[in-house]
């Protein structure tokens, strides 16, 4: 599976970590990488050697993650986290969510999108990929609850 | 397994754990004069010695075995040195287990000693997105946040509240209230915790373990060699168990930002297989546990923890704290010792720390926090990086 093609000039926001994700603001995807051998998925991308241990394979292609799944736990950073994390002065809390991919069989984290309400939140609850800016205007992946 | 695979565990020590201001030689030489004199044993019959390493004290913590050898006094004994995270200390404890079961030496000192920063703990400076550890922190995915995730899914998945939560804390700082080596000795009630600042939702301050500064000691020997001296009924090391986690991850853990991809291979849960290797090794069960020490990084993970070493069943370990049944006095204490709630971490000292307490326990000398008849005792830690550890010490 090939991966969307990145266009960026200057006026794009830049990722905050380039290759870790596309920059489709509507659809946006984590990108991974996939065992050719054993299939098992990586995120972050793993290109060197599969770490299933009855896999010795060292050949990977990269691939786009799901972009939905299901809540698996949540949190907040109500305290400012040391850096390298860069934040405004003053701090603003925000969510963190762990969030089950289906296809992948892994759990990701993030931070939560902006203005979520931890009160709102329920494990299973259904997810979406968005892209939002950090502090520093660095673009980054955030969960949101779908249909939110 | 049999018996000609234990240790003895002749003398323990410890250097209190707080913020002393000291060098962390200094904590660590008091922990090991307090152990020798503990054991009766003379330095120079020691003729190894296992040294936790420290990774933030230079190039003598990551020497720690020779460090503490060159403060006590060279006399020309073997040395070691391990690093394995929160694990190490049980890492040292191994070496030197492996040294006196293989006949190469009698007697051994396995000693942690640290000093910590105050606050969270922050990686290496620099721009390092190859580094999972400084991605994390770049997202703003810090140590609690791993901590309060695990705590929300229990509400979710068992129904846990924040009082059994709070429950954990109160109970721990009754225990720890009664431990001289305890950093934090105060009371607290569950509306102290409920009333603290919140740091990671659900988990409050005073859910979350600080940082310290410590040293814990332990002299052991052969089982022959303890019989020798007139301590043949020394409480016995029966397992060390520090087997790394089996892919896949089933949960997300520090410093990571994902879980393995349980696509080819089954997920599995670390924490769990850490005493179950324990138990087989020591040849025996849940059942004949009769303390356990486990690593309390916040309240709601000791609770994980309890089920982990199946002291009952998945979800069950809040009724066991509602029970009672986890305090002093209760049918199955948890944390006699005021855990890392009343200690804060002190990495290398912390897993010897944990043994340290068993042996106290078993030995019937816990003072006001003793455990009536123990017998055997476990401990289970759990750091970064595939490291963790549990040991049974048993009478």
């Amino acid at each position: 599976m090939n991966a969307p093609t990145q266009q960026q000039d200057t006026t794009t926001p830049q990722p905050v970590l380039p290759g870790w994700f596309t920059l489709d603001v509507k659809q946006p995807q984590l990108l991974g990488t996939r065992c050719t051998a054993c299939g098992t998925y990586y995120f972050p991308k793993l290109t060197t050697y599969c770490r299933n241990p009855d896999c010795d394979s060292e050949s990977f292609e990269e691939v786009a993650l799901s972009r939905t799944g299901t809540l698996w736990s949540y949190t907040s950073a109500s305290y400012q986290p040391p850096e390298p994390y860069i934040a405004n002065t003053p701090f603003q809390p925000f969510g963190i969510a762990a969030v089950e991919l289906e296809r992948e069989r892994m759990t990701v984290l993030g931070q939560l999108a902006t203005g979520t309400d931890l009160g709102t939140l329920k494990v299973g609850m259904p997810m979406e990929l968005v892209l939002e800016p950090l502090d520093d205007g660095k673009l980054t992946w955030k969960w949101r609850v779908v249909g939110a | 397994m049999s018996t000609n695979r234990e240790i003895a565990i002749l003398g323990v020590g410890m250097h209190p754990w707080g913020k002393w201001g000291k060098n962390f030689v200094e904590y660590g030489v008091k922990a090991a004069r307090d152990a020798l004199a503990d054991s009766g044993v003379n330095w120079r019959d020691v003729r190894f010695v296992s040294g936790a390493a420290t990774i933030r004290n230079g190039y003598p913590g990551q020497v720690a075995g020779a460090t503490f050898a060159q403060a006590l006094g060279w006399q020309g004994a073997q040395v070691n040195t391990s690093y394995a995270a929160c694990a190490s200390g049980s890492q040292a404890l191994a070496a030197a287990r492996s040294k006196i079961l293989s006949g190469e030496c009698e007697v051994a000192l396995v000693i942690g000693a640290d000093t910590t920063p105050k606050g969270f703990l922050k990686p290496q400076p620099g721009d390092r997105p190859d580094d999972p550890d400084w991605v994390r922190f770049r997202l703003g995915i810090t140590n609690p946040t791993y901590f309060a995730l695990y705590a929300r899914r229990r509400m979710e998945m068992y129904g846990d509240t924040l009082e059994d939560f709070a429950r954990v804390k109160v109970k721990n700082a009754k225990h720890g209230f009664e431990n001289p080596n305890a950093r934090y000795r105060k009371l607290f009630s569950a509306e102290d915790v409920a009333a603290s600042a919140m740091v990671a939702d659900p988990l409050r301050l005073m859910d979350i373990c600080a940082t310290s500064d410590g040293a814990a000691a332990l002299i052991v020997s052969s089982v022959d060699y303890a019989r020798k001296i007139g301590k043949g009924n020394a409480p016995r090391v029966a397992a060390i168990s520090t087997v790394t986690p089996s892919f896949a991850s089933a949960l997300v853990e520090m410093p990571d930002i994902a879980t393995d991809s349980a696509v080819a291979c089954e997920a599995h849960s670390f924490r769990a297989a850490l005493p179950k290797k324990a138990y087989e090794e020591a040849g025996i069960g849940p059942e004949d546990i009769s303390v356990a020490e486990v690593y309390d990084l916040s309240t709601a993970l000791e609770l994980d923890w309890i089920e982990d070493l199946q002291l009952c069943a998945r979800g069950e370990g809040a009724r066991l704290v509602r029970e009672g049944a986890t305090s002093v006095g209760g049918r199955l204490p948890v944390n006699p010792s005021g855990g890392l709630a009343c200690f804060g971490e002190a990495v290398p000292a912390q897993a010897l720390a944990q043994v340290c307490e068993l042996t106290w326990q078993l030995r019937g000398q816990a003072g006001a926090r003793q455990v009536a008849g123990a017998r055997v005792g476990i401990t289970a830690n759990q750091g970064l990086f595939g490291h963790g550890s549990s040991v049974i010490v048993k009478c």
